[in-house]
């Protein structure tokens, strides 16, 4: 059955609070998930208090000051700081998002910061992404095509089909949408999640590419495709605002496209 | 299940998200929910305007009613798509929630049975009436 309680050791506990100096003037609380695979206690919530006057804009921010000058056994991921790598998506205030696309103050009250949901956790706000990245092996996501490629030239393609994958080429692999859909929570070791979906389709979608039929016949399952139950949790928390549930419906009209 | 799962724990993550390959099917049971639902909707509508129609009638209007061939058609379609269809979405429930492979094929065995069950108690009575 679904799990819906947490094991024992895994409850998480309240942690410490860490106070900001007396003469901050505009504090926020940051609670944030903790969990250090060597201390083998349960996970706790520790809350450390920001003086915004003294701090950047955005979730990323904060974090970085917080390990920079408070607590430097923080653990996070993090590389560009500007929406491209992918690196720090993190659950923020209950979606999942990228820390550096985060404003602060679009957040009210306490700042609650977790782990992307349902994946094991490495150390604090750091999941474990291996099977999603597997997942993303396995849909085969390069140029597949017999024809080869004009001499000394790019393969062409017309500005309407180029505009095909438009929307798809965009994902940076985050996994904040296969992180938020409750059908990969509960079935992600078949199920191959949003993010995944929408890379098949962007190369299924690619005019360039030959082997549509084949990437086709490798998502023709009853858990690899079609676990999506159109929950739209994925298109509600990208941070890049794609739409993956539109591309995972593309997949299966395409699949009712070629019986007919 | 689980035993399994940690019995292969060595095996690379590719292999075992790849597992034993797409099954090839999928789509005839996801176009088939679709289409059941669709097909519910003017059914469902007809449904309750028979009820309606027949508000407050005795036995002998609603047998008259039920003899025509029109309305015992619409009613034994609006059993069929119902059933099948509920069969269709319960299956999903299971497969999405039960990871127990005996207690699974076991509730998905017990589950048709019973809408085959009652699917077939609905399409009995309507006949009765109808014929």
């Amino acid at each position: 059955m679904v799990e819906s309680t947490l094991p024992r050791n895994s409850r998480v506990t309240e942690g410490r609070l860490l106070k900001a100096a007396p003469d901050a003037k505009r504090l926020k609380a940051f609670k944030i998930y903790r969990w250090n695979p060597d201390d083998g206690g349960n996970p706790r919530v520790d809350t450390y208090e920001i003086d915004l006057d003294a701090c950047g804009p955005m979730v990323l921010d904060a974090l970085i000051k917080i390990k920079n000058e408070i607590d430097s056994t923080l653990t996070f991921r993090r590389s560009c700081r500007e929406g491209i790598c992918g690196s720090c998506a993190m659950n923020i205030d209950g979606t999942n998002t990228l820390a550096c696309l985060k404003p602060i103050d679009e957040i009210k009250g306490a700042v609650a910061i977790n782990p992307l949901p349902h994946m094991p956790v490495i150390k604090d706000l750091v999941p474990d992404l291996t099977q999603a990245y597997a997942q993303y092996h396995s849909i085969e996501p390069w140029l597949q095509a017999e024809t080869s490629a004009p001499p000394d030239a790019e393969r062409r393609q017309s500005q309407e089909e180029r505009a095909q994958i438009d929307g798809l080429w965009e994902c940076i692999l985050c996994f904040c949408c296969t992180t938020s859909c409750p059908s990969y929570w509960w079935n992600g070791d078949r199920y191959l999640g949003p993010a995944v979906l929408m890379a098949a389709y962007r190369w299924i979608a690619d005019s360039r590419d030959e082997n549509a039929g084949h990437r086709l016949d490798a998502l023709q399952d009853p858990f690899k495709l079609y676990r999506c139950h159109t929950i739209m949790n994925c298109a509600e928390a990208c941070p890049k605002g794609l739409n993956p549930a539109e591309a995972i419906g593309n997949i299966k009209r395409l699949m009712v496209e070629r019986q007919e | 299940m689980n035993e399994v799962n940690s019995a292969r724990k060595m095996r690379s993550a590719l292999g075992q998200v790849r597992g034993y390959g797409p099954a090839k099917s999928g789509l005839r049971h996801w176009r088939a929910q679709r289409l059941s639902a669709i097909a519910l909707l003017p059914l469902t509508f007809y449904f309750v305007i028979s009820i309606l129609v027949l508000k407050g009638a005795n036995q002998v209007a609603v047998r008259a009613y039920m003899h025509e061939p029109w309305n015992a058609v619409l009613f034994l379609g609006l059993a069929v798509c119902l059933f099948y269809h509920a069969q269709l979405g319960l299956e999903v429930v299971i497969e999405d929630y039960i990871h127990n492979e005996g207690r699974r094929v076991l509730l998905l065995l017990l589950m048709r049975g019973s809408v085959a069950f009652f699917g077939l108690l609905a399409t009995i009575s309507i006949l009765k009436l109808a014929l």
